[in-house]
């Protein structure tokens, strides 16, 4: 996986990931075309796919809309790592299947425009600009099913089929 | 091995006798909560598994809240997937307009969550339910389908914080003060993934509404759950709402806390959260001269009667300012009756105050009270980020019900002292 980092900074909310005035609708396009519309306009503009968003601490917090990460992920977007995430965000990422990475040195070093490489069955995170790399702890077995299910409604479909 | 409280019915609630902080584990829900926002998204997915019915539709709550009465065309769209899928399910707990409260003020007045209880809500303030003593906590749609199909969720089981209480609240001073001081003091990410867990000898001198307030907002600070111990005013009110078996917890006297704070209630002055951050707090007495656009009294954080005696007190005999749109939403049907029956709707619209019906429409800038370009809003709820009640160059600051009533009188961030002399 690889891609260009978009960076942000601590406490990224819900409410600029997606502003609660466009949640009348739960369509994956029409939310990402606001996607963090309140704190950077031109975010849609300038995303391309495969991009990754880089946060500071506790990314995600606030409301528990799985309309967030939803409108991250089909605005292209990639990966998301940061510092911290807000418990919530973190479980609807993983149970929706956007890819999330914590890992505080990373965050920290990373600026907008690096160019990422990421290895994420060795938890390995390449900056190709800056000539840097990170290990990164690797999810738990228990998360790893999900993830490797591609979600928990499809763990659960799995399991409640066989 | 010693447990805290939220560990304790964890442990009960997992069919296991003990379990420690970072145990992944299955959990057995008694309720599994959505709104009309996050509810569709849920239905959806709900969907996808192929069954068709819930583990247990009286353990399911609906309720549409947000968008509620509906404000455009495509939020009655959502509602009516809500609503359609709650008649197939046969959903016993589907809550139409005329009966339809702000969720976390509806779900304990009927009675659905009792001592020991484990709740999950697609809706981030679930964690409100801790002040009964249960182990309550905001998850997403897909956890919310899960539930729904399973009965089941995974949690990671939390540490916790400690906030030993002690001493009596000063007069004008409320669990909304205590919970802002304590989010000041701990910041918003200051209990990430942890309990908080509130105890101590103060706890008794808190009211129910205090503690639905303090533990509604345990979130605000990244939290898990926050939670109370059960005392006698939790068990009258559980008396006065539910029929339910209850169970109740106690932390063990050795359990292990990560950190503990001591807290002297009778220290807390009226506190303010400026923008754009809950934990950006003042006492108001370090405000200065902030002149205001609009008051917001209501939300599942402080939309309950005592919310409104407490604001009723402050207006009663006086007029809001000419320059302030002042809006108060009773956080349920039975509330709003309460307060009609208390003469509180009266004192409200004789000083010029609008009164809604239940609704969470201004809270999130959805509905009903949306700030324009650089407005100021005093709001007795919860989340002050940028753009969370309007336009990205509004601001909103959180306060009590007495602080905003106030400041909708005087058109400016305010004492009820200055009201009240």
């Amino acid at each position: 996986m690889v891609g260009k980092v978009i960076k942000y900074g601590d406490n990224i909310d819900t409410d600029v990931i997606i502003p609660a005035r466009y949640l009348n609708t739960s369509d994956p396009y029409e939310l990402s075309l606001h996607c963090m519309e309140d704190i950077d306009k031109d975010f849609i503009k300038k995303v391309n796919k495969g991009d990754i968003i880089v946060g500071g601490k506790n990314f995600g917090c606030g409301s528990s809309r799985e309309h967030a990460p939803i409108a991250i992920k089909a605005s292209g977007i990639s990966l998301v790592i940061a510092e911290t995430f807000a418990r919530i965000f973190f479980r609807n990422s993983i149970n929706i299947g956007l890819p999330i990475i914590e890992c505080a040195e990373a965050a920290k070093d990373i600026n907008e425009g690096d160019e990422l490489e990421i290895d994420t069955t060795k938890g390995e995170i390449i900056n190709k600009t800056q000539e840097k790399s990170y290990q990164t702890s690797p999810f738990p077995p228990f998360m790893q099913d999900i993830i490797n299910a591609g979600g928990l409604i499809n763990k659960i479909e799995r399991e409640a089929n066989k | 091995m010693a447990m805290t409280m939220t560990q304790k019915i964890l442990a009960n609630a997992s069919n296991k006798a003990f379990v420690k902080s970072g145990d992944l584990i299955d959990v057995n829900l008694d309720l599994v909560l959505g709104n009309d926002i996050t509810s569709p998204v849920a239905i959806n997915e709900f969907n996808k598994i192929g069954i068709n019915q819930v583990f247990d539709k009286n353990k399911i709550a609906i309720v549409p809240d947000h968008f509620t009465p509906n404000k455009d065309i495509k939020s009655a769209e959502q509602c009516k997937i809500c609503r359609e899928f709650a008649r197939s399910m046969e959903i016993v707990n589907y809550f139409e307009i005329g009966q339809v409260g702000i969720e976390h003020a509806l779900i304990p007045e009927k009675g659905l969550v009792v001592p020991g209880g484990v709740v999950i809500g697609a809706d981030s303030h679930t964690c409100t339910y801790g002040a009964l003593g249960a182990f309550s906590t905001g998850i997403g749609s897909t956890d919310m389908a899960a539930g729904m199909a399973t009965g089941k969720a995974w949690f990671k089981v939390p540490e916790a914080i400690k906030f030993n209480l002690t001493g009596r609240l000063s007069k004008y001073v409320s669990g909304k003060d205590v919970i802002l001081h304590i989010i000041g003091m701990i910041g918003v990410d200051g209990a990430l993934y942890k309990s908080m867990e509130f105890t101590g000898t103060g706890i008794s001198n808190l009211s129910m509404d205090d503690r639905f307030t303090m533990a509604n907002m345990a979130i605000e600070a990244g939290a898990k759950n926050g939670i109370f111990p059960v005392d006698e005013k939790t068990l009258e009110y559980v008396k006065d709402h539910s029929s339910k078996p209850y169970k109740i917890f106690e932390a063990d006297s050795d359990a292990k806390y990560c950190e503990i704070y001591n807290i002297d209630l009778s220290s807390i002055r009226p506190t303010v959260a400026f923008p754009h951050l809950p934990d950006n707090t003042r006492t108001i007495d370090q405000v200065g001269y902030i002149p205001i656009d609009q008051v917001v009294i209501g939300s599942c954080t402080n939309g309950r009667i005592e919310d409104l005696r407490a604001a009723a007190s402050i207006f009663k005999g006086n007029k809001v300012h000419k320059n302030v749109r002042t809006i108060i939403f009773p956080a349920t049907q039975r509330i709003y009756l309460e307060a009609i029956k208390e003469g509180l709707i009266e004192i409200f619209i004789e000083a010029g105050a609008a009164v809604s019906t239940p609704t969470c429409g201004p809270c999130l800038g959805g509905h009903m009270g949306v700030l324009a370009k650089g407005e100021r809003c005093v709001s007795t709820t919860n989340r002050n980020f940028v753009g969370r009640m309007g336009h990205a160059e509004s601001e909103v600051y959180l306060a009590s019900p007495v602080v905003a009533a106030a400041s909708a009188i005087l058109g400016k961030i305010s004492s009820p002292e200055e009201v009240i002399k």
